[in-house]
């Protein structure tokens, strides 16, 4: 439940103060990097894939407290999913997934989801 | 948790001494000034003694304060009171780029409606250059309006040297001191403005009440039509308790203004000193010596301003940011972009806003905590390697 009085969920809040896989892979099968510093939200996404399936994944945030939050789940719901079921995560799926962002914040899922598609791009482009 | 409050140009706390001094006029005092009886002539003369209390604060006569719903009022009145009313004479304003949006979208506003406005430029520390002013004057200016300190970074702007242009042109000349009045000393003459405006939650009065200073002679056209409240440009009954708070907020202010003033320079200069030493890459916006005594703002590279103020609002520290990701419009400040910080170093900016409740131990419990928290934060921020 989304406390009235307060921005974000607790779901946002907790992976906010404490979000998961976050640093760079040393040797990257593949890197998304979305955002751009006018709108405030900077994220890079890395991923390492093992046949087909996404076995790891951290990332870099410059942003708010919904940017980290949306990094930090984005990456936890990518890890162990094939490619192809990787590309089906919307930013929908990454808000629903926080209890929900306020309508002001949703560009921030959207970001995440870029983030994890461009680094998919970046791995289907560099193992052709 | 005991929390931190360094907020304070957003908004101050009411004074207990202001509410105490409101409470009669909810419930016994509680006539309506245009009434002939006793209760209604209670409610005018508690007006009235407001109005010069008001007035004596800024150098000013009683009949020159018209009382208005806050800063934004007063600043919609006079920009709006001037321009319709001198149409004929001409149609250029002059402005600045880091004004309140008060000023701002009443400047859109009015262009919208054939009006010319000339918004200026301001130097690194935010300053408007005199010399601007002066060059952008045409024969149909009829208004300047330049803030007298900004909101966001503090700098006090050059009111007097731009005041003396305008009287010298003979244009009307309207400054937005809400963040001024009761803080530092304000004097309508020695500023040679003809329009002022202020607000009561700005120096520990109550939200909903503010005033705008008119020179005698003005020309401006009514606020609101209706009753003959205000002597006819404000119709609407008075706010009577807070008109009565904002009168004995003014005279609070009036004897604690010096010292309060002296107190906060001090504490201002220990957290800016503290944090420009304890966090690197770091930098003070707005003017380090023409500054409000209780601003404070500071841009730290590559972190964003509002995982910052989360992370100081988890430690109990309520501070502001000039960040987009704080605001609903998704654009990082025009103040500080005026400067000509980069968008992420505007994005990266937080204000501490200091004032009658804070002490040194809140000054060190920030200077203990923010530093932790960029450190957190950079360790997650892509800009970083890349410097």
């Amino acid at each position: 439940m989304r406390d009235v009085w307060s921005l974000y969920s607790e779901k946002v809040m907790e992976h906010f103060k404490n979000p998961r896989n976050v640093g760079e892979i040393e040797n990257p099968d593949g890197i998304g990097h979305v955002g751009n510093p006018v709108c405030g939200d900077i994220m890079e996404l890395y991923i390492k894939v093992n046949d087909s399936t996404i076995v790891d994944a951290k990332f870099k945030t410059f942003g708010c407290g919904a940017a980290i939050a949306t990094s930090s789940m984005v990456t936890e719901m990518v890890k162990g999913k094939s490619i192809d079921e990787a590309l089906e995560i919307s930013n929908r799926a990454v808000a629903e997934a926080l209890d929900g962002l306020p309508p002001i914040k949703m560009h921030c899922s959207v970001l995440a989801e870029e983030a994890l598609k461009s680094a998919i791009e970046d791995y289907l482009a560099k193992s052709k | 948790m005991k929390r931190i409050y360094l907020d304070y140009s957003a908004t101050t706390p009411t004074h207990p001494e202001v509410v105490k001094a409101m409470l009669p006029y909810f419930t016994d005092v509680f006539g309506n000034p245009s009434s002939i009886h006793s209760y209604g002539q209670e409610a005018k003369g508690a007006i009235e003694e407001a109005r010069v209390k008001v007035a004596d604060l800024i150098g000013a006569r009683g009949e020159e304060i018209i009382f208005t719903s806050g800063g934004t009022e007063a600043d919609n009145f006079a920009l709006k009171g001037v321009a319709f009313a001198n149409e004929s004479k001409g149609n250029h304003i002059i402005t600045g780029s880091i004004e309140h949006h008060a000023v701002i979208e009443t400047c859109k506003f009015l262009e919208r409606r054939g009006f010319l406005v000339t918004c200026l430029p301001v130097d690194e520390y935010g300053l408007i250059d005199p010399g601007d002013v002066k060059k952008a004057i045409t024969d149909k200016t009829i208004l300047i309006s330049v803030m007298q300190a900004n909101n966001e970074m503090g700098t006090i702007e050059p009111i007097a040297e731009i005041g003396r242009i305008a009287r010298d042109a003979g244009i009307y000349f309207h400054t937005d001191a809400v963040q001024v009045v009761g803080h530092i000393p304000v004097d309508v003459n020695e500023l040679e403005v003809d329009l002022l405006s202020m607000s009561a939650h700005k120096l520990y009065g109550p939200k909903g009440v503010g005033a705008l200073y008119i020179r005698k002679g003005t020309k401006l056209i009514p606020f609101m039509h209706g009753g003959d409240q205000e002597r006819r440009r404000r119709a609407s009954t008075e706010n009577i308790p807070g008109i009565v708070g904002l009168g004995k907020a003014v005279e609070l202010a009036r004897q604690e203004m010096g010292e309060e003033a002296e107190r906060l320079t001090y504490l201002r200069d220990q957290l800016i000193k503290g944090l420009l030493e304890r966090i690197d890459h770091t930098c003070l916006n707005g003017h380090p010596l023409k500054r409000l005594p209780n601003n404070v703002n500071v841009s730290v590279d590559f972190v964003e301003g509002e995982s910052m103020l989360l992370n100081l609002d988890l430690e109990g520290i309520c501070a502001s940011t000039g960040s987009a990701c704080s605001s609903s419009s998704l654009e990082p400040s025009h103040v500080l972009l005026a400067l000509g910080l980069s968008p992420e170093q505007a994005h990266g900016s937080l204000r501490f806003s200091l004032g009658k409740w804070t002490g040194e131990e809140e000054i060190e419990r920030v200077l203990e905590i923010l530093p932790r928290i960029v450190a957190k934060l950079r360790a997650m921020s892509p800009l970083l390697k890349s410097h």
